[in-house]
């Protein structure tokens, strides 16, 4: 894909089969299920990096040119959560992972939302 | 490739119609309406999460060729209705973003 | 109310209303879970609804606290604020209500899912509100010897 390396680059052998793509933290909270998916996002508050612990995930791949805090880098480091970035926009890298067979999470199913938004 | 064609191939559920014989020139995936106000394009089909009032509005601002709403999470009545009153097509899938992205990007690309 | 065990830990955690440090309880606590044998099940679901609690506070709330009780048979959090406390309950129940402000969602929260991801990942699920007080949650996560240590016993297993 040509990404950079943002940190734990000793872990970059780690195999990853599964993607999820979304910048709203609470979507990834809701919906991954399971251990070692590669996130795929352009929101870079250090949330992220803590939300990932939370859920278990391999690696964070930043798109769009975006580049979390020296800050956020270092906590990463800290916790073993490989950062990647990327300045394709999100949906060619979703497009270009996708088409090298990377799968998307399991996720739990929802209820069907239509509650009042706004 | 036609919106029409696009909807077809990936199966996706009309929600509310807008002009689907308009060409889809590429995709942008965001949640974030910033982003997508300083990066889509014109004639992109923006996949994302969001449902509420604005990305009607952005969407028209932006002149995209439609909004699919992913993971089987439809926009509420209102906003619904919005979108036919401005004539912003929105469609929905049961797939995830990176699902529909993926696929879109293989329908796309040359 | 069958009674409950003893608590084998606990801890009271203040919670910032800034997003600076959102979340660096619900990382404590997953540490703490996982040193003190949690299942791995119960540490994730137990995670998430930290994380998600903590954000409400962080973002909506004065600020406030949350206390992590570990028995035999349960984890409990539980998440008090100062305010300014929510009208409605059962409208911030319902998946995709949110009350973020554009700033929020444009850092990528506020998608309205957070007390309803609260309740599906907890096995009980307590939530109390009063307008210009604050708020109370109590989440309760059952752990795999729940059937057969404290509360319910049955026979055989």
């Amino acid at each position: 894909m040509g990404a950079e390396v943002l940190c734990g680059e000793e872990s970059l052998d780690l195999e990853v089969t599964r993607a999820f793509a979304a910048d709203l933290m609470s979507d990834v909270l809701a919906m991954v299920q399971e251990e070692g998916v590669l996130l795929i996002t352009g929101t870079v508050v250090p949330q992220v990096v803590r939300v990932a612990e939370v859920m278990s995930m391999g690696a964070i791949l930043f798109v769009r040119g975006k580049r979390p805090s020296a800050a956020t880098v270092n906590y990463a480091a800290e916790v073993g959560i490989p950062l990647l970035a990327t300045d394709k926009i999100m949906f060619e890298a979703c497009g270009i992972l996708y088409s090298r067979g990377l799968l998307p999470a399991k996720r739990k199913a929802l209820p069907r939302e239509n509650g009042p938004h706004d | 490739m036609k919106l029409a064609e696009v909807i077809e191939r990936l199966g996706l559920e009309v929600l509310v119609p807008g002009d689907l014989e308009r060409r889809v020139r590429w995709g942008f995936c965001s949640d974030l309406l910033s982003d997508v106000l300083a990066h889509a394009q014109e004639g992109d089909l923006w996949i994302t999460h969001q449902r509420h009032l604005n990305v009607v509005a952005v969407a028209k601002l932006k002149g995209v060729a439609g909004v699919v709403c992913v993971r089987g999470l439809h926009p509420s009545q209102e906003v619904l209705a919005k979108a036919r009153k401005e004539g912003v097509t929105v469609l929905a899938s049961a797939e995830d973003a990176f699902e529909v992205a993926g696929k879109l990007y293989g329908l796309l690309s040359p | 109310m069958a009674p409950t065990t003893k608590a084998l830990y606990k801890q009271v955690f203040p919670v910032k209303s800034d997003l600076e440090s959102a979340g660096k309880v619900s990382t404590e606590v997953r540490r703490i879970l996982r040193s003190l044998g949690v299942e791995p099940e119960v540490v994730r679901r137990a995670g998430i609804v930290c994380f998600e609690g903590e954000m409400n506070i962080a973002l909506y709330t004065k600020g406030g606290r949350i206390i992590l009780i570990v028995r035999d048979d349960r984890v409990e959090l539980l998440f008090s604020d100062r305010g300014p406390g929510i009208a409605d309950i059962d409208l911030v129940k319902q998946p995709g209500y949110s009350t973020a402000p554009d700033w929020a969602r444009e850092l990528g929260f506020g998608a309205g899912m957070g007390i309803p991801n609260m309740e599906a990942n907890s096995d009980r699920f307590v939530m109390y509100s009063r307008v210009g007080v604050g708020t109370v949650i109590r989440a309760t996560i059952f752990r795999r010897c729940h059937e057969t240590c404290g509360g319910n016993r049955a026979p055989g297993t």
